[in-house]
């Protein structure tokens, strides 16, 4: 069968599981527009390239299948450098096809010409120029291979417009065959088995869990393995709902704005076990200040992470879920051979002491004051369905979701966390909604963040794909200038946007949704609930919060983990608490 | 003030790794070996490319200046690399190392012979000769190649085109021993 190269591609990605592309079309990948008109794949219209990356992104995270954007060359595909590189730093799976000026024609400066494989080569997991149509099938194979495989991430295929032209006979390849690409799954059983003597003999072990957990499908099995061992488990941001928030072992998040207990029990551990978390700086915070007497277990599918940060202990390399199967077999031998953990009843009092101590915290607002953004997540959380998806932008407003949510499932939280992307919540919950469309699914964004995507709100009315936004608004970079109060003496440059523009409001409504403005407390709930009753159109509730909230607890920026900066209402029960330690000379 | 110039240039400095990089014969792919390394802030002190006997293959040899921690990130870093199939760090000790040399040099008539004599003794080759000056080659290891700059330095040296270093490692001299594995 004779197929141009634009029927190979779509038909391609058809082969590969496609159902749904986010993209924009342009001058290059004009002829791979026309056989999508045939195709059942399901196409969505963004209104800016940068969004259908984030769509995909988010579809990819909530599916765990990979997300497909298409957008042309040259400027379109620059466009799509923000999403590959933050799907590169959290690990989605995504593939992404950019058009190409024709191959006589690449390296003259053509128009809309640019070097995209170049400018994404260090962004990507892999990625090619087709030159032939012939190569068509066997590239998007691959392509969906490798992002899906080992280590997930973006991949991107680069088309010229007259291979799209040319001819080719199709064929679709029964299996991806990489000389140079072969991921190890299965960690070294004798290092399995020091591992789990390890676990065992450890008197303050911490589960470590990162975004590996949910790559790998790994949930169920921490579940098993934590409560096998009773040891309580952290959730990296990449990792919230990996583990259930309501469980009797769950800490919550660590790391510079984590809950106290999860980033001091990690502190003064003597067993840290890593599963699918890379040690992030976020986490650490000062590394030669990080959980200095903590040996270290660590288990991911990417050799490079293993002594990149931390150096392990014991090194697994390979996939998650295999891996921690496997560590549960090896301690469930080693429990029947009589060995047995050591009475852990002081550290778990411990945790348990710090837990009550210091929860997160804030003060409610007095009558007549702003609203408190967590007040609002807390309402938010109340009233949503068990499974419902929250995607966030990033900065204070992120930190407060990630902090405030109870996540119980997998899969329910979107964020971007490697790079930081503001602007990542709109597009990414429209693809998340697109994903899983019987879920509901819940944006909360900065207004500052809102206000750098919001245009696809026009994609998501327009495509029927109701998702709700909530904008915590407090008219600043909020976390910008939380970082101005504190640590450059209130001088607050650049970070004031206005109270008053955009009006959110009829903002959303010019976009086809509906806008609900939210001052008092009051009309906290209210607003909710009818924003949840909302299902044939996308909601924006424009809640108007306090200024100045900040972020607690927080380690500073190159402060060593054992200075966690609480919440000033706790401050003088931590001192109290530092003393009472020094003094007893515990850990 | 001039930065003073180090007279003589140590190709093997303890900090020099040299890997030998299999990888397959398509375009990009030493762009994506080189930026790998390149955006970690290390140098390339020299680099050879070329096919192997399977021509589907080359074989990328790199010379980098790093201390050994990032070395190892570097080669996991590397091995990521869809289109790398193996990657061996040759220590100096366990490698044959070559590189060729081209050097053009001042020798008219009344020196010539001297620097003939070194030509000889270095077991070089005199390629060209002109009115003035002659073109010698030169394949040895690095070290050797150095001092073969620095003795020739006196008589003027007009242009130096070095290749890059190429290696393999050392081959066993005893025949190979199966260790048994315990269980």
């Amino acid at each position: 069968m004779e197929l141009t190269g634009a029927q190979a591609l779509i038909k391609s990605l058809e082969m590969a599981g496609t159902e749904v592309i986010f993209g924009l079309p342009g001058g290059c990948i004009l002829p791979a527009y026309d056989p999508l008109l045939e195709s059942p794949i399901r196409h969505i219209l963004v209104r800016h390239e940068q969004g259908a990356g984030h769509m995909a992104e988010g579809y990819a995270h909530v599916t765990g299948r990979p997300g497909v954007a298409m957008v042309t060359s040259g400027p379109a595909a620059t466009n799509m450098v923000t999403p590959l590189c933050d799907a590169y730093m959290d690990s989605i799976p995504m593939v992404c096809i950019t058009g190409q000026v024709s191959t006589g024609a690449i390296g003259t400066d053509a128009f809309q010409e640019c070097d995209t494989v170049g400018i994404t080569r260090s962004v990507t997991k892999h990625n090619e120029l087709v030159m032939r149509a012939q190569d068509l099938p066997r590239i998007i194979a691959e392509a969906f291979h490798i992002a899906t495989t080992g280590r997930p991430g973006p991949v991107l295929v680069d088309v010229p417009k007259d291979v799209l032209q040319s001819t080719m006979k199709w064929y679709w390849p029964e299996s991806v065959d990489l000389a140079g690409y072969r991921p190890h799954l299965h960690a070294d059983p004798v290092s399995i088995r020091r591992a789990a003597e390890m676990i065992l003999a450890a008197e303050r072990p911490i589960l470590y869990a990162g975004g590996g957990i949910l790559k790998a499908h790994a949930a169920q099995a921490l579940l098993e393995l934590a409560e096998l061992v009773d040891i309580h488990v952290v959730t990296t941001l990449m990792a919230r709902g990996a583990f259930p928030d309501d469980h009797r072992l769950a800490l919550g998040m660590p790391g510079m704005h984590g809950v106290y207990t999860a980033t001091t029990s990690m502190q003064n551990s003597d067993l840290l076990i890593n599963l699918g978390a890379r040690f992030d700086d976020r986490i650490t915070g000062k590394l030669s200040g990080f959980a200095q007497s903590a040996k270290i277990i660590h288990a991911d599918i990417d050799p490079a992470e293993h002594g990149k940060v931390r150096r392990p202990d014991v090194s697994l390399i390979g996939d998650a879920r295999l891996t921690i199967e496997e560590l549960i077999k090896a301690i469930r031998a080693l429990t029947s051979s009589g060995v047995k953990a050591p009475d852990r009843s002081v550290w778990k009092q411990t945790i348990s002491g710090w837990q009550e101590k210091f929860p997160l915290h804030y003060e409610p607002a007095a009558p007549g004051d702003a609203l408190k953004p967590q007040m609002v997540l807390e309402h938010l959380r109340d009233s949503a369905p068990d499974d419902c998806i929250l995607v966030s932008g990033v900065g204070q407003h992120q930190m407060w979701a990630s902090q405030y949510w109870k996540f119980r499932h997998p899969y329910t939280w979107v964020n971007s966390g490697g790079l930081g992307t503001m602007g990542f919540s709109v597009p990414a919950a429209i693809g998340a909604k697109v994903g899983m469309p019987d879920k509901m699914v819940w944006a909360v964004d900065g207004d500052g963040c809102f206000q750098m995507t919001n245009q696809e709100l026009t994609t998501a009315a327009i495509e029927r794909i109701p998702v709700k936004v909530a904008i915590l608004n407090n008219s600043y970079l909020g976390m910008v200038r939380q970082w101005q109060e504190m640590f450059y003496e209130e001088r607050y440059s650049e970070v004031y946007l206005s109270p008053e523009l955009p009006d959110f409001v009829k903002l959303a409504e010019a976009m086809g949704c509906v806008g609900i403005r939210v001052d008092s407390p009051e009309e906290v709930q209210p607003a909710i609930d009818k924003a949840n009753e909302i299902n044939d159109r996308p909601v924006v509730v424009d809640f108007r919060t306090d200024e100045s909230e900040k972020v607690f607890p927080m380690v500073p920026a190159g402060i060593g983990n054992d200075d966690v900066e609480v919440h000033e209402a706790q401050r003088e029960r931590l001192a109290a608490e530092k003393a009472k330690r020094i003094a007893n000379r515990a850990w | 003030m001039t930065e003073p110039k180090e007279a003589i240039r140590s190709s093997v400095k303890a900090d020099h790794h040299t890997l030998s990089v299999l990888v397959e014969n398509k375009f990009g792919v030493l762009a994506r070996v080189t930026s790998l390394i390149s955006r970690r802030g290390y140098n390339i002190f020299s680099l050879a490319v070329a096919p192997t006997d399977d021509p589907s293959l080359s074989r990328i040899t790199i010379v980098v200046d790093a201390d050994s921690t990032p070395m190892d990130q570097i080669v996991k870093q590397l091995m990521k690399l869809i289109n790398v199939l193996d990657i061996r760090e040759l220590a100096p000790e366990e490698a044959v190392t070559r590189e060729l040399l081209l050097i053009t040099v001042h020798a008219p008539s009344d020196k010539r012979a001297e620097v003939a004599e070194l030509v000889n003794i270095f077991d070089g080759k005199i390629v060209n000769v002109g009115f003035d000056q002659i073109t010698i080659s030169l394949a040895d290891p690095p070290d050797k190649l150095d001092d073969f700059e620095d003795l020739v330095r006196p008589f003027g040296i007009v242009e130096v085109q070095r290749t890059g270093q190429v290696a393999l490692p050392k081959l066993s001299r005893h025949p190979a021993v199966l260790h048994s594995v315990a269980g």
